[in-house]
């Protein structure tokens, strides 16, 4: 018989075997270890964490060593976990002028209340391979200045926003009650999406994907005009409200990256020009992925402020229908699954509809040998 | 770094949490009392990749138990990699007793077929659905094709059939070919071959269709309408072979084409391996029918 082509039982054990084996690599050199991939490749965790959509920085570890650092699989390994898990409710909005900023730049004022904070970026680095890397050695730590960690730290949109040249934030989003918004991990999409439910959904959504879209506009699809306003990162705490007690308390502190896009807006029939917001948030510490998220956030804003959706960045279902890499990914890669019998069917009709072609024109060439 | 509490336990029974579960079944009884309406659900995230089976997977974890006998097929195989890979899960995380045989099963998940042995009443049918809107390659829009099923408004669909007669002289469509369920909604089958349509048509099992990337549920209960669309002078026809399987003979089965040399010797075999292998059984020593290169 020809199992080969199907593969039966035997065939995939010795897969996953090969494919734990592969995950090892060469035995001769130390395993990787959870703390190595938090600490060392931070940024991988901060990532899968994000689309992953579950702030646990062990088991976004574990899900990038499993996945052998293919990121996109290791937020479909978090993800699958993360929906099994139970919800106890929603927190209570963070406050993210509450943050303890490691980094906080302006790009509209050259100074803010506050002060620009660089923090640790590569946005001043050389792109040079450091070849000093390439050996285990001490490395020194860094200075660090003390830091207040009780005053808050207003933000640049607020300041614009009392003079009245920015709108003020959108009513759904300026006063969220705990669980109000609809949570798309339990309850499908619909459309047209609140923007709460599209937030949320490109807050999940493929960074590469966001990206290019957040581009796009750059390039005049779509173009918002915008303005980094503010993008900060740092710690900020969770709060809870539990039923029996009432009130909230602080149940965790969690690293996030949150960009504030300020962009221009010529005005409408009811509106005089004013500038407009795009908003983005990552967990951990992700820049690209927030400032793309607010520049997608605020093209998807076009119909609310009646500009002309004409770009694919400003299509809701375009944008947030494909913007999920666990979905993207597996169903391009289902092609890999058999699909005998669809294209046996296919065989069949088109082998008719060549017959009948080819019997049309040995007919025709009859017809013309006949005259 | 905290401890991490990873093992089987950590799942509930069937991987679905029960809360998940009852949502399902909510969506599955809504499906079944509008029969080939769309539902949406709260699909989750499961183990396995979107379009791999998703949606099957979380209606068949919905509604199995340990009673149950699951059969899972895919191209008609119960030895294809997915097929063994789904049977494989629900074995471990639900428990439950597996066949290959389509008599015995309770529960038979399919891609891409319908089994050729007919169905009885007690047994569902869950097909994984890749795109369950029959109308999404005529009209990207979900708020438009929403509209039109709410409308009956399905003019667009019998103008691409025209449109493929217009310039095939014939239906072109093979696979996913639209069917009309209980007269009211137009309906994907999902990618089975239009060989299979008739047997959905009042079916004495009950059929469930999952779409896990698109979160839709949608069903066919037994003995209900569903018709193949056509046009009266253009009636709806099935898939015929001049050839027979090599193995078990059989002249009535969808058969898959199997290319056996380098010089394109061909081989025709049932799709259904179930199928082949009861006639296989019956029909001892007929010998194999080998196709010319063509």
């Amino acid at each position: 018989m020809y199992v080969a082509v199907k593969g039966g039982e035997t065939a995939i054990a010795h897969s996953l075997d090969l494919l734990a084996d592969k995950r090892r690599g060469d035995r001769d050199v130390a395993e990787v270890s959870l703390d190595q991939i938090d600490q060392q490749l931070g940024l991988a965790v901060d990532r899968v964490m994000t689309e992953g959509s579950c702030y646990d920085r062990a088991l976004a570890a574990l899900a990038v060593k499993q996945a052998r650092g293919d990121l996109v699989e290791a937020i479909f390994l978090l993800r699958a976990y993360r929906t099994t898990l139970p919800r106890f409710g929603a927190s209570e909005p963070l406050d993210t002028s509450r943050m303890v900023a490691e980094r906080r730049i302006s790009s509209t004022f050259k100074d803010v209340p506050g002060g620009q904070v660089l923090g640790p970026t590569y946005d001043y680095t050389h792109r040079l391979l450091d070849f000093s890397l390439a050996a285990a050695a001490e490395r020194p730590a860094a200075p660090t200045a003390p830091c207040d960690a009780t005053s808050t730290l207003p933000r640049v949109g607020d300041i614009l926003e009392r003079e009245g040249m920015l709108e003020p934030a959108p009513r759904s989003m300026a006063t969220p009650g705990a669980g109000d918004a609809q949570d798309l991990t339990r309850q499908p999409m619909v459309f047209p999406a609140a923007r709460p439910l599209r937030l949320q959904n490109l807050a999940r959504g493929d960074e590469g994907f966001l990206l290019a879209l957040g581009y796009s506009t750059q390039r005049g699809y779509g173009n918002n005009h915008p303005f980094v306003g503010e993008i900060r990162f740092g710690a900020v705490p969770v709060s809870f409200v539990p039923e029996e007690l009432g009130f909230a308390i602080e149940i965790a502190e969690i690293d996030v990256t949150e960009c504030d896009m300020v962009n221009q807006f010529a005005g409408s029939h009811d509106v005089p020009p004013q500038f407009t917001r795009g908003y983005g948030l990552a967990f951990g510490h992700a820049e690209r992925k927030a400032m793309a998220m607010a520049l997608v956030d605020r093209a998807l804003r076009a119909e609310e402020l009646s500009e002309a959706a004409t770009s694919p960045a400003q299509d809701e279902e375009f944008v947030l229908a494909h913007s999920d890499n666990v979905e993207a990914s597996g169903f391009v890669q289902h092609l890999k699954l058999p699909h005998y019998v669809d294209f046996q069917s296919e065989l069949v009709v088109v082998r008719a509809l060549r017959a009948e072609v080819e019997a049309r024109n040995r007919q025709a060439t009859l017809c013309q040998a006949a005259e | 770094m905290p401890d991490i509490p990873i093992q089987e336990a950590a799942y509930n029974y069937a991987y679905l949490d029960e809360q998940t579960k009852r949502m399902i079944r909510r969506a599955i009884l809504k499906a079944v009392a509008v029969p080939g309406y769309q539902v949406p659900f709260g699909g989750r995230e499961m183990p396995l990749p979107y379009g791999w089976g998703t949606g099957g997977i979380q209606v068949t974890a919905a509604i199995i138990g340990r009673d149950d006998t699951l059969k899972v097929i895919d191209q008609g195989a119960d030895d294809t990699t997915n097929a063994v890979s789904i049977r494989r899960f629900f074995a471990r995380v639900a428990d439950v007793a597996t066949t290959t045989r389509t008599e015995e099963a309770s529960v038979i998940q399919t891609r891409h077929r319908v089994p050729e042995t007919p169905l009885k009443e007690g047994q569902i049918l869950v097909f994984q659905v890749p795109i369950p809107e029959p109308l999404r390659m005529l009209e990207p829009r979900e708020t438009e094709t929403r509209t039109l099923h709410a409308l009956s408004e399905y003019g667009v669909m019998q103008v691409s059939l025209y449109e493929s007669i217009a310039r095939h002289g014939r239906i072109a469509k093979t696979y996913n070919y639209p069917v009309m369920v209980n007269d009211r909604y137009i309906m994907s089958p999902s990618p089975i071959p239009k060989f299979d349509n008739p047997k959905l048509d009042r079916s004495p099992a009950l059929q469930l269709y999952g779409a896990g990337r698109e979160k839709r549920i949608y069903a066919v209960p037994p003995y209900t309408p569903v018709k193949s669309l056509d046009f009266d002078d253009h009636p709806f026809e099935i898939e015929t072979w001049s050839e027979s399987c090599a193995l078990c003979g059989s002249r009535e089965s969808f058969l898959d084409e199997m290319i056996v040399d380098d010089t394109g010797k061909r081989l025709f075999l049932c799709s259904d391996t179930d199928w082949c292998q009861e006639r296989q059984g019956e029909h001892q020593g007929e010998q194999p029918q080998e196709e010319p290169a063509k």
